[in-house]
């Protein structure tokens, strides 16, 4: 249900910006700290498309990194756990996430 | 059916046939005129940059606007079904009806049934049913809390209390106009939820951890719930209760007091 809400979402700024014109290519940028299951927002993309009467619409996903600035340590790390945001180097829990919430469509291809 | 590949570069894309992967079709992103056979000549690459939220949030925005104008404070309440959020309110409700004009939107897929517990107990109540589509909303977004509040008259409330659907998942992403977000975690879900869950658990202000009189029947230990929530959320105030005997409650009163008469 969550991806089928957040591909109305995108459909919605596609639309805003594609105006009259046929989308071809919708691109997406997902952080890593984004709750999305890319094989769902597919499927439900695929619905959602024909429903906003952008049937030939291709979704294309990039995926961003999560990184974190540790408060304790002062380093600037990639974290690869899906389950913490704590330092990598030091395991504090005091960090600033750097990147990894984006969540933004950052194009369309239109004809 | 879309079907996922990924590429060196990162980018994953479906298509709604399947490619035939016997050769290299050297896909690149760039997408300059012509380069991508299937396009038509005439393709125009528009940059958009815009955060999928950015229409709820505006649309957040303009509640959270409504209730500064009438010099309301908004709470955003969410967590999992069965958490005991209904029981917190009605605690709630019980305790500081008679201090604050409070308003409740309570947020529930297709019954009434928690409105039903929550009425008569000195609330204005508008129930928001999100059974609309496919079987219901498993959230409340900005415009459906826009249409919710309709159902206050705000010019008479200090506080609203946005009391959100039961998920873990959905509900983190929209802002509905709050000033603050709090979760009922109850011990009885598990300790590991903060790392299955770390967007909801990050985004929150306040957490209760709820239903510590069953401590004793359980595996579980209020310390380690505690620094689970931690490790994901070091800021967020814990507050460890139970609505049901009362303990740890007047915390919580106390919390709800002070976020009710910040402005």
């Amino acid at each position: 249900m969550h991806e089928l809400s957040l591909c109305r979402a995108i459909a919605g700024v596609v639309k805003t910006h594609a105006g009259d014109r046929r989308v071809d290519v919708v691109r997406v940028q997902v952080g890593a700290l984004r709750q999305v299951v890319p094989d769902s927002l597919a499927f439900c993309w695929t619905i959602v498309r024909d429903d906003e009467d952008m049937p030939g619409a291709e979704l294309e996903l990039e995926f961003i990194p999560a990184e974190v600035r540790c408060r304790g340590c002062g380093q600037q790390s990639q974290i690869e756990s899906r389950f913490s945001v704590a330092c990598p180097q030091c395991s504090s829990a005091d960090v600033a996430v750097v990147c990894g919430e984006e969540f933004m469509v950052t194009s369309v291809d239109v004809t | 059916m879309g079907r996922f590949h990924r590429h060196d570069d990162g980018t994953v894309h479906s298509h709604d046939h399947d490619h035939d992967h016997g050769h290299d079709h050297g896909h690149r992103h760039d997408h300059g005129h012509g380069d991508h056979s299937g396009y038509a000549t005439g393709t125009e690459r528009i940059e958009v940059l815009e955060a999928i939220f950015a229409e709820n949030d505006n649309r957040a925005d303009i509640n959270r606007n409504a209730f500064q104008a009438h010099g309301i404070r908004a709470l955003n309440l969410m967590s999992s079904p069965g958490s005991g959020k209904t029981t917190v309110l009605g605690a709630t409700l019980d305790e500081l009806a008679g201090e604050f004009a409070i308003g409740i939107i309570e947020g529930d897929i297709a019954t009434d049934l928690d409105a039903a517990k929550l009425a008569g107990r000195g609330a204005q109540i508008s129930l928001l049913n999100t059974n609309n589509g496919f079987g219901g909303e498993c959230h409340l977004d900005a415009p459906m809390v826009n249409r919710a509040i309709g159902g206050l008259d705000l010019n008479t409330l200090d506080l609203v209390i946005v009391e959100n659907v039961g998920n873990l998942v959905c509900p983190a992403e929209f802002d509905v106009g709050e000033h603050a977000k709090a979760m009922v975690y109850s011990v009885t879900e598990g300790e590991d939820k903060p790392l299955k869950y770390p967007v909801m658990f990050r985004s929150v202000d306040v957490v209760l951890l709820n239903k510590i009189d069953l401590v004793p029947h359980l595996d579980a230990d209020v310390d380690t719930y505690i620094s689970r929530v931690r490790e994901v959320n070091p800021d967020a105030v814990i507050l460890p209760v139970s609505a049901r005997t009362g303990e740890g409650m007047s915390e919580w009163f106390d919390w709800l007091r002070r976020f009710a008469r910040a402005t």
